[in-house]
């Protein structure tokens, strides 16, 4: 490949692909410091105060505040953490919580095709695979740290996204088995006439109920658990590299919305089949969905008092693993003879 | 292949992108954040105490038990996706295969179960 060459492949491909993920991670970003200020309006509402009010109308500008804050603050480094897997961790959570965003159709253009930079046949099992990988930086973290707690917490927090995961694997594969295909786009055409919320409501309760305790929210917080193990894994963190493994968990958080929404309640496509909803954009619609999710997490976290560790073992395997798999074998059944 | 490969680039631009996001944050923070370490601040937290002993110790062999319960069933619906997808073509056939093979790892499963591998005291 000679230099005209290469220069036009870096025009015509690189700078749209570049174009799209800025135009996803930005946005992303826009949201994960909203998501912020959501909750903490959100919680105090329900607790019947006012929440953050002074910085902005409305606090609106409280989460500028907030990054700069910790842009500014002293980046700790403990004398006994081993540095290089001290700082790779919240970089490591923080890279993956983005890239999972690349396979994600969030909506459709004027001319009916999916938003999405990557429609990949692999969509849904690429997810899978990346948020499987999230569970390296909380371990690295909790290892390099050198701090009880620390280690307490990622061994915790490492145990407990495992024994979920196998649930959410076995939800994912009910869902592919019902739709016939891992492509998050097809995935939500099929949904057309049916989500599959309807179709498989105990296993859309079941992935919601998983993704909390994926993604470590109340009432599975246990990691963090800050009245027995001050914050867990990431005690030791401070500054940005902090604010990396908070945004990490945030975007992760919207991750598990927007899979909650593709997977179960149709992704872009309105509730009814009527002009009137038609009209509205998909983006909106799916948007909108993704928020109402959202809104839950933070529902559950305002409501819910925290798990014991033995109760959500228990859970996680004695309830979750059997159900999925029941609910796997009558949808394989389903298919094969029901229709 | 071309085409197959075309369509996984925008991941590893995405990769390259969230990178050099991630790299500028911390970058950031060192530069404009203070640095004033000493002996205390520096010290693993322990509620105020020095620290006991060496944060990477011996731990409940529970959590061990746990991964290797992961790997098998994480194992299991590593196989079953590829047979999700195309139960509609293999059929019946396809069906009780993954059937018999379900049913082994239920028996592993009720066999951990009894042993009281899955509990947690």
């Amino acid at each position: 490949m000679d230099i005209a060459n290469l220069l036009s492949f870096g025009l015509n491909t690189l700078l749209p692909i570049l174009a799209g993920v800025l135009l996803i991670s930005i946005p992303l970003m826009i949201s994960v410091a909203y998501l912020t200020l959501a909750e903490r309006k959100v919680i105090a509402a329900m607790q019947l105060r006012k929440g953050p009010n002074i910085v902005g109308p409305f606090g609106l500008f409280q989460p500028f505040a907030d990054a700069i804050k910790m842009i500014t603050k002293e980046t700790i480094v403990p004398s006994g953490a081993n540095r290089l897997l001290f700082m790779l961790a919240p970089m490591m959570t923080f890279i993956l919580a983005m890239v999972a965003w690349a396979v994600i159709p969030v909506g459709l253009d004027f001319n009916g095709n999916p938003l999405v930079l990557a429609d990949i046949n692999l969509g849904i099992l690429y997810l899978f695979a990346v948020s499987s990988l999230g569970v390296y930086g909380i371990i690295v973290a909790g290892w390099a740290s050198n701090s009880t707690y620390a280690f307490l917490g990622a061994l915790r927090s490492a145990a407990q996204m495992v024994s979920y995961e196998v649930s959410i694997g076995f939800i994912i594969v009910t869902v592919v088995l019902l739709n016939g295909s891992m492509n998050l786009t097809d995935i939500v055409n099929a949904q057309k006439d049916y989500w599959n919320a309807l179709l498989l409501f105990p296993m859309f309760i079941l992935f919601f109920i998983s993704a909390l305790a994926e993604t470590n929210r109340s009432p599975f917080d246990l990691p963090e658990g800050e009245s027995e193990i001050v914050a867990g894994y990431f005690v030791e963190y401070s500054s940005m590299s902090f604010g990396l493994f908070f945004l990490g968990e945030y975007a992760n958080m919207i991750l598990m919305s927007a899979m909650t929404v593709l997977l179960f309640l149709g992704g872009w496509l309105p509730p009814l089949d009527i002009a009137a909803f038609h009209a509205i954009p998909a983006l909106i619609w799916f948007l909108f969905k993704v928020a109402m999710v959202l809104f839950c997490f933070l529902w559950v976290r305002a409501t819910m008092p925290r798990y014991r560790y033995d109760q959500l073992m228990r859970l996680g395997w004695k309830v979750f693993l059997p159900l999925s798999l029941a609910m796997v074998v009558l949808t394989a059944a389903y298919v094969v003879y029901g229709r | 292949m071309e085409q197959l490969l075309q369509s996984y680039l925008p991941i590893l631009v995405f990769l390259g992108v969230a990178t050099v996001l991630a790299g500028v944050f911390i970058a950031l923070s060192l530069l404009a954040g203070a640095s004033r370490p000493d002996a205390e601040k520096l010290s693993p937290y322990e509620c105020g105490f020095e620290a006991f002993s060496d944060a990477r110790k011996k731990f409940d062999v529970r959590f061990y038990l746990v991964a290797i319960l992961f790997i098998i069933f994480d194992l299991e619906v590593a196989f079953l996706f590829p047979w999700a997808i195309s139960l509609g073509t293999i059929g019946e056939y396809g069906f009780w295969s993954m059937m018999g093979f379900l049913g082994v790892l239920t028996i592993g499963f009720i066999y951990e179960w009894n042993k009281g591998a899955l509990e947690w005291e």
